[in-house]
């Protein structure tokens, strides 16, 4: 169990991404979100990249598949990426 | 062609009976060029109605294709898959799905944006798959060649089995050919681009069977959407529900399995479609340009100034036609009475064209006003603007796609609550069509803009910064804190469905097309004279008659009681005249209305005549300035001058100008924060599907109001 938590906060998410970093999307943990996420095309084993954030920090946008997509940090937070 | 050669394999089937006009639906992502196509096929020969059921905008156009051949063409919201997030979107599967309707399309043609192939295939693997017959319209090749992405048409062709037309969305460029494929008779795909897991047949079969199904993917959609189906009746969708759980049917994770089946699919067939001939180093210019515009002091600095802007222009730009606009309704009002007389002619002068002319006049602002509105939303920019609000609105318990109702609101909230559909969550959205009113629309225009004129000296600042158009900004300002603290309060008072969530495509910039911008100023302006044309003037005549009788002979009795006092005063021949009809307009049937109501609407510091003015602006608030023109046009037969000049022209008992700064502000503020106008109850009815929404809001903002002006006044006086 302890190992399992552990994992968990240790597991990196859009959210952790520095701007112009980029990552491979491994996973996304909320179910409800990732149908619309998926339809976006944020799909596991696609590449991602944070472009910019709002003046308040919160939304961002990351480019995925050459296109522009905003969402909340919340959101993004859901977005798992490959170690 | 290949396109004809393909089309000529087909067996001729006909898709509609002769007599009808074929129907052809244009489906697509949104920012996929849906709406330029639109136009470009049908030009003005355009209408806008309602979805039956719904209030979402329907557009239809005819067609030309050949000397005698015309399509219908339906333009759905745009939409990035067949399952929908929001009401907008939903629009869409109860138009496909119902099969015994007959708003059924005969052809759709799915718009695709070249430079994003992959996520626009989406939608399109899916229409294919229902089996309606469909051709792709690939739009903006141009800007996938730009970055260097070249695709091959023919090859993406035989991958879809449907025709592939690249288009040009703006300049027109494939519209002949488009028409061709619409004038043949197409059949759907034989390709198939998801396979039904063997599993689910324990659903599909069933459902096809009890609703007469012919396709497998139709009956899984029926499944995954049994409650968004409003054509279903209540017994089929129980039986679906029951069905459902019998089989275990996990929706959400079938969901999610079918989009990476579907996904996997598109990048195989576009492995040889696409290439990409150099990498994307370079930063695309809209992100480099996001830089600036979305930055933490110029992104909100620029903003600021372009609302600036578009207030200074609405009010000083616009004040030139406006004039012209004024002076010829007066003068056209002074020639009708020099040249002829009677009871008829005064009805026409003082009624319907002084009515009338308080609408036309407003024209010019509203066209600038939904010019700016349209360029800033085919820019892109307005993506911007909800992104960068986002957060600063989930404090008030809105969402950053609230920007839009909320900017919209300004030019009218009956499309501006309507467009509050693309939100998704249930509370964001009440929330937002709950203050959306409150937003200073363009009927108020009229309303400020005249008092403004009377009380604001027209000086200028620092040469360009107009006094009266800073005021006329602070009004607006007003309605907007106005809108956010009440959102504030509600975001407390109602509790959350479901989670709120803001993943949007961020449009790349691009020029606003002139020929869409021009339609929506024509299509909203034309709209905003017949609508609210037909109010106005109906009032204005109702108002004429009841200002111009009275009950038994109340006229003549007024009319002795003027000559009497103008004798003991001794007064000049003009001035008995304007005694005699002031004293008769108090004793009409308006002025009694008016007289029974001054009591409430004192403490304001308005009189009876305003009463009046406030009583038929309930219906709509544009036709305060028709109903001034028309009770102080009545008996003023010698000079017939500007609404202006009319009110300036008004004295209070003591012979000072009856409309002080104070009145005059207080009136204003009124304005703002009332809930006036039918037109916004009736949508909001429609949109909420109660009567409580549009009760609470005429409760609440015409309190609101009334307390406010009185507070006005108070501070003023």
């Amino acid at each position: 169990m302890a190992q399992q938590s552990n994992k968990k906060q240790a597991q990196r998410t859009v959210r952790d991404l520095k701007i112009g970093e980029s990552g491979e999307i491994s996973g996304l943990n909320d179910p409800e979100m990732a149908l619309k996420l998926l339809e976006m095309g944020c799909l596991p084993g696609t590449s991602v990249k944070l472009n910019s954030k709002a003046p308040l920090g919160d939304p961002i946008t990351i480019i995925v598949n050459d296109y522009t997509l905003s969402l909340r940090l919340d959101e993004a937070e859901t977005i798992l990426l490959k170690d | 062609m290949a396109v004809t050669t393909q089309a000529k394999e087909r067996q001729a089937n006909p898709v509609a009976p002769k007599v009808q006009m074929a129907k052809v639906a244009l489906i697509g992502n949104p920012n996929s060029g849906k709406t330029s196509l639109f136009n470009q096929l049908t030009g003005l020969n355009q209408k806008v109605g309602n979805f039956p059921g719904v209030t979402v905008d329907k557009k239809t156009g005819v067609c030309q294709l050949a000397a005698r051949q015309k399509v219908q063409i339906i333009d759905l919201p745009g939409t990035y898959s067949l399952y929908p997030k929001s009401l907008d979107e939903r629009v869409v599967i109860n138009l496909l799905y119902d099969v015994s309707s007959t708003h059924q399309p005969d052809l759709v043609i799915v718009t695709a944006d070249a430079s994003n192939l992959k996520r626009n295939l989406l939608l399109f693997t899916q229409l294919a798959d229902l089996q309606i017959p469909a051709v792709l319209a690939l739009n903006m090749v141009d800007v996938a060649e730009a970055e260097g992405v070249k695709i091959d048409v023919q090859a993406l062709q035989e991958q879809l089995g449907v025709p592939v037309i690249p288009v040009n969305a703006r300049t027109g460029t494939g519209m002949a050919a488009l028409k061709i494929i619409m004038s043949q008779q197409l059949q759907p795909t034989q390709e198939n681009f998801y396979t039904i897991p063997d599993a689910l047949h324990a659903v599909v079969g069933p459902i096809k069977e009890r609703f007469g199904l012919r396709n497998d993917y139709l009956a899984l959609h029926y499944a995954h959407q049994a409650r968004g189906l409003k054509f279903l009746k209540e017994a089929d969708i129980t039986w679906l529900e029951q069905l459902l759980e019998q089989e275990a049917f996990h929706s959400n994770t079938l969901q999610a399995n079918e989009t990476i089946a579907r996904y996997t699919r598109i990048n195989e067939l576009l492995l040889d479609v696409v290439r990409v001939e150099k990498a994307d180093k370079d930063e695309k210019f809209s992100n480099r340009l996001d830089q600036i515009l979305t930055h933490k002091v110029f992104g909100y600095l620029i903003f600021f100034t372009i609302l600036f802007l578009v207030f200074q222009a609405v009010f000083s730009w616009a004040s030139y036609p406006m004039d012209l606009i004024d002076e010829g309704i007066a003068g056209l009002n002074s020639l009708i009475q020099e040249n002829f007389s009677g009871p008829l002619v005064n009805l026409l002068t003082e009624g319907v064209i002084a009515g009338l002319g308080g609408v036309l006049i407003f024209i010019p602002q509203i066209a600038l006003l939904f010019a700016f509105i349209a360029v800033l939303e085919e820019t892109g920019y307005m993506a911007r603007v909800t992104f960068m609000m986002d957060r600063i609105m989930r404090k008030f318990g809105l969402n950053g796609k609230s920007v839009v109702p909320l900017i919209s609101g300004v030019a009218c909230a009956v499309p501006a609550i309507m467009s509050a559909r693309t939100i998704e969550n249930w509370k964001d959205r009440m929330i937002t069509i709950f203050v959306t009113p409150l937003m200073s629309c363009s009927a108020r225009i009229p309303v400020y803009t005249v008092l403004i004129a009377l009380v604001v000296p027209d000086t200028y600042y620092l040469g360009f910064l107009n006094l009266q158009g800073i005021v006329l900004m602070g009004l607006y300002l007003l309605g907007f804190l106005a809108a956010i603290f009440s959102a504030l309060l509600l975001k407390v008072l109602l509790k959350a469905r479901e989670r709120s969530y803001f993943i949007m495509e961020f449009p790349v910039y691009k020029m606003p097309r002139w020929k869409n911008v021009g339609l929506t100023i024509f299509e909203k302006s034309k709209t905003f004279v017949l609508e609210a044309g037909k109010v106005i003037v109906a009032v204005s005549i109702v108002l004429w008659v009841l200002a111009s009788y009275g009950p038994g002979n109340s006229f003549e009795t007024a009319e002795e009681r003027a000559l009497e006092q103008a004798e003991a005063a001794n007064l000049s021949e003009q001035e008995t005249e304007n005694l005699v009809s002031s004293l008769q307009l108090e004793s009409s049937y308006a002025g009694i209305v008016g007289r029974s109501i001054e009591p409430a609407i004192r403490p304001l510091g308005y009189d009876w005549k305003i009463g009046i003015a406030l009583l038929t602006s309930f219906a709509a608030r544009e036709v305060f300035v028709g109903t001034m023109s028309t009770i102080y046009s009545i008996g003023e037969e010698e000079n017939v001058s500007t609404i202006k000049n009319k009110l300036m022209s008004e004295k209070d008992e003591n012979g000072d100008p009856f409309f002080t700064p104070a009145r005059a502000f207080s009136l204003m503020v009124f304005y703002l924060f009332a809930m006036q106008c039918i037109s916004t109850l009736a949508i909001v009815r429609r949109e909420t599907k109660s009567w409580t929404w549009p009760m609470a809001q005429l409760v609440y903002m015409s309190g609101l109001a009334y307390v406010m002006a009185f507070i006005t006044y108070q501070i003023f006086s």
